[in-house]
C-alpha cells in the first residue's frame, strides 16, 4: 500500500453460507490506471465489484478508497465518494429518454430538494451534450432509452457512468453482445478514460482485453492468481491451466 | 408513447379549461342536491387516488393502507366540528362523551378547538404518520409484496384501535359532522354542501397541478427510476429511502385532505374508512383510470364511484361483481388503464384490427420518425 494507490483491497473474504466467493483477495489500483480483470465463470469477478460498491459486505478484510474505508458504507454514499459502476447487462432507465437518463447521472447534489426546486445547471447541460457526442447518441436525445439498440444501451450506460465523474470506474462486461466494430470502439473509449480516471474492466473476451493493452489481473476461485501484462499472464503456467488452456466458451 | 408526445392544440387546452370551470360553477344549479353531493364526495376521493398514483404509478409502491391517512384527515376535521359545536351539551364537550360517562375532554382534543391548527392538522398529521411508517419500512429495504402486506397490516392495526376507543373518539360509531355548525351554519345544510362542492373542485385541480409539479423534471424521473430499477438509482448516488419517504408522505397528506373533504360531505367519519376493501378500491380506481397518468386517477375515482352508485340504485348487490370484472378486464386487457391505453397506441391498434386504419411501417426507425405526425 502506498499513497499513490487509489484503491486497496486487503484480504477480502466473502462467504455465502460457507461458500467462499472471494478468498483473501488482495488487489491494489494506482491512480489513473486501466486494469482488466479476467477469470473463469464463478471466479468471483462480479462479487469483487459488489464488495467495492457496497452491495455485498465482506465477511473479512478491508477496502480502502482514497484513504477511507468503504466497508459498511451504503451504496449511494460510496457512489458519491467517487465509485461508478456499469452493470453486466445494460441497466438504464428504459422509460426515460436518453437525455433524462444522463440528467440523472450528471446532477449534483443528488438531494431531493435540489431536484424538485432547481432546474438543471447550464454546465450540466453542456456536459450532457458532450457525453452524447462521445457515445454517438446526439440524434437520440429525446428517444426513450428502451427503444435503443443493445449496443447503444451499453454506450448510454457508459456515458452515464462518465457523467457521474467517478474517480474509479468499474465496468462489468461492456462488450457482451456487441459487434466487432462496436467492441473496438468501446475499447478505445475506455482507454481514453484512463489517465484521468481509474478504470477497472471485467470481461471474458480475450481479444477485447488484448486491445485494452493494460495490466491484467486473473481471478480464480475468489483470489488473484496472477497479475501482469497480457504477455506475462499468457505464459503463466497456472493461468494456462485454469483459464486460457480451456476452449473458449 | 407518453402524454408528453401528444401535442395538444393550445386552443383545445383553453376551451377544455373554460368548459371545466363553467361546469364546476354551474354544477350546483344543474344537478339536484343529492347528485351534487355525490359528485362532491367522489371528487374528494380523486385526491386520495392522486396520491396512490404518485406512490404506485410513479414510484412502484403498492400501498394497501391509504385508508389510514384518509381516515386521519377525516377525524381531524370531524373533531374540530364536534368540539366547536358542543356548547349546549353537558360539560361543553361533544354529546357522545356523556354516553360513556366521560366528563373531561381527552387531552388530544384540545388543540382541535383552533381552526388554524385543524387546517394544518388535516394534511400534516397524515403526512407525518405516513412519513414515519414509510421511513421505517423503506430504511429496512422492505419492498414489493412485503410492503403491500405491511401497509395492509398497519391499516388493520389502526382500524382496530379506532374501532375500540369509545371513550376517546366514539369507537365504531364514528363522529358525525352533518349536524355540527361551521361559521354559524349547519354543515349538512344545502348552502354549506354547495360551498364544500366548490372547495373540493378547486382542491382537486390544485392537487392535480401539485402532483404534476412533483413528477415533472428530475425528481419525477428519479421516482420512475426507483420504480424500474432501484439498485441502479442507488449506485448512481441517490438515496432512494429519502425519495420514497417524501413521496409516501405527500400521498399521505393528499389522503388526509381527501378524507376531510369526504367526511364533511358524507356527514360522518368512522372506522369504516379504514376497512381493507376500501383501501383496495382506491388502488382499483387508479388501475382502471391509468397508472402513472394522474388524470387517469382522478377520472377513475370519479367514474367508478359514480357507476357504483348508479348500478347500486338499479341492481343492488351486483356492483361487487361488476367492479371485480372491471378489475380483471383492466389487468388482462388494459394493463396501462383506460387513459394509458388511449394515450398509447391502443385506439389505433384496435382500428387496425378491424381493418379501419392502415398499418404503419414496423421498422423501428421509421416508426420513430413517423410518430410526430401520424395522428391522421
Amino acid at each position: 500500500m502506498n499513497n499513490k494507490d487509489l484503491l486497496n483491497l486487503i484480504d477480502i473474504t466473502v462467504s455465502f453460507e460457507g461458500f467462499l466467493a472471494l478468498n483473501k483477495l488482495n488487489l491494489n489500483l494506482k491512480k489513473g490506471e486501466l486494469r482488466a480483470v479476467i477469470g473463469p465463470n464463478g471466479a468471483g469477478k462480479t462479487t469483487f465489484l459488489d464488495v467495492i460498491t457496497g452491495k455485498v459486505k465482506p465477511t473479512n478484510g478491508e477496502v480502502i478508497f482514497k484513504g477511507k474505508s468503504l466497508v459498511g458504507r451504503k451504496e449511494h454514499k460510496i457512489a458519491r465518494l467517487g465509485v461508478g459502476r456499469k452493470f453486466q447487462s445494460p441497466r438504464i432507465f428504459e422509460n426515460l429518454t436518453v437525455k433524462e437518463n444522463l440528467e440523472i447521472s450528471v446532477t449534483t447534489p443528488k438531494s431531493p430538494l435540489n431536484l424538485i426546486n432547481k432546474s438543471i445547471k447550464d454546465e450540466q447541460l453542456n456536459e450532457i451534450d458532450r457525453l452524447m457526442k462521445i457515445v454517438n447518441l446526439a440524434q437520440k436525445v429525446d428517444s426513450k432509452a428502451g427503444s435503443l439498440s443493445h449496443g447503444q444501451k451499453q454506450w448510454l450506460e457508459i456515458a452515464m457512468l462518465v457523467g457521474q465523474k467517478p474517480d474509479l470506474m468499474l465496468v462489468d462486461e461492456p462488450v457482451a453482445g456487441l459487434t466487432d466494430e462496436e467492441t473496438d470502439l468501446t475499447a478505445d473509449l475506455l482507454k481514453s478514460f484512463s489517465g484521468e480516471n481509474t478504470v477497472v474492466v471485467i470481461d471474458h473476451d480475450m481479444e477485447f482485453i488484448r486491445r485494452l493493452d493494460s495490466n491484467v489481473s486473473v481471478l480464480n476461485q475468489g483470489t488473484v492468481l496472477c497479475e501482469g501484462t497480457m504477455e506475462t499472464i499468457q505464459k503463466d503456467k497456472k493461468v494456462i491451466d485454469v483459464y486460457l488452456g480451456r476452449p473458449e466458451d | 408513447m407518453s402524454l408528453s408526445k401528444i401535442k395538444f392544440d393550445k386552443k383545445i387546452v383553453l376551451s377544455f379549461w373554460i368548459i371545466l370551470i363553467a361546469l364546476i360553477i354551474a354544477a350546483p344549479t344543474l344537478l339536484p342536491v343529492f347528485r351534487l353531493n355525490l359528485l362532491g364526495r367522489y371528487l374528494s376521493l380523486s385526491i386520495v387516488a392522486l396520491g396512490v398514483d404518485l406512490i404506485w404509478g410513479y414510484t412502484g409502491l403498492l400501498s394497501l393502507g391509504q385508508g389510514i391517512f384518509f381516515a386521519l384527515g377525516g377525524y381531524c376535521a370531524a373533531m374540530y366540528l364536534q368540539i366547536t359545536s358542543s356548547s349546549e351539551f353537558p360539560n361543553n364537550i361533544p354529546e357522545f362523551f356523556a354516553l360513556y360517562g366521560v366528563e373531561k375532554l381527552p387531552f388530544f382534543w384540545e388543540p382541535f378547538r383552533s381552526p388554524v391548527f385543524t387546517f394544518f392538522a388535516i394534511w400534516i398529521i397524515p403526512a407525518l404518520v405516513a412519513g414515519l411508517i414509510g421511513f421505517l419500512v423503506f430504511r429496512n429495504r422492505i419492498k414489493g409484496v412485503y410492503f403491500s402486506i405491511l401497509t395492509q397490516a398497519s391499516l388493520l392495526v389502526f382500524f382496530n384501535f379506532f374501532n375500540g376507543q369509545q371513550k376517546l373518539i366514539n369507537g365504531t360509531n364514528g363522529l358525525k359532522t352533518d349536524v355540527t355548525q361551521l361559521f354559524g351554519q349547519m354543515v349538512g345544510s344545502e348552502s354549506m354542501q354547495r360551498i364544500f362542492f366548490w372547495i373540493t373542485a378547486i382542491l382537486v385541480i390544485a392537487a392535480w397541478f401539485f402532483a404534476k409539479w412533483v413528477v415533472k423534471g428530475r425528481f419525477g424521473n428519479i421516482l420512475i427510476g426507483i420504480r424500474d430499477d432501484e439498485p441502479r438509482v442507488r449506485f448512481t448516488g441517490y438515496n432512494p429511502v429519502i425519495f420514497k419517504t417524501i413521496i409516501f408522505s405527500i400521498a399521505g397528506g393528499l389522503a388526509g385532505i381527501s378524507g376531510a373533504l369526504y367526511t364533511v360531505q358524507s356527514g360522518i367519519v368512522s372506522p369504516q374508512f379504514m376497512t381493507v376493501p376500501f383501501s383496495i378500491e382506491m388502488v382499483i380506481w387508479v388501475a382502471v383510470g391509468g397508472r402513472g397518468t394522474l388524470l387517469g386517477a382522478i377520472l377513475g375515482a370519479v367514474f367508478i364511484n359514480y357507476a357504483k352508485s348508479l348500478v347500486s340504485e338499479a341492481l343492488p348487490a351486483s356492483w361487487m361483481f361488476i367492479q371485480g370484472g372491471l378489475f380483471i378486464l383492466v389487468v388482462t386487457a388494459l394493463p396501462e388503464g383506460v387513459l394509458g391505453w388511449i394515450q398509447g397506441d391502443g385506439p389505433r391498434n384496435l382500428l387496425q384490427r378491424f381493418g379501419l386504419k392502415r398499418k404503419i411501417e414496423t421498422y423501428p426507425s421509421l416508426e420513430v420518425n413517423n410518430k410526430e405526425g401520424n395522428n391522421e
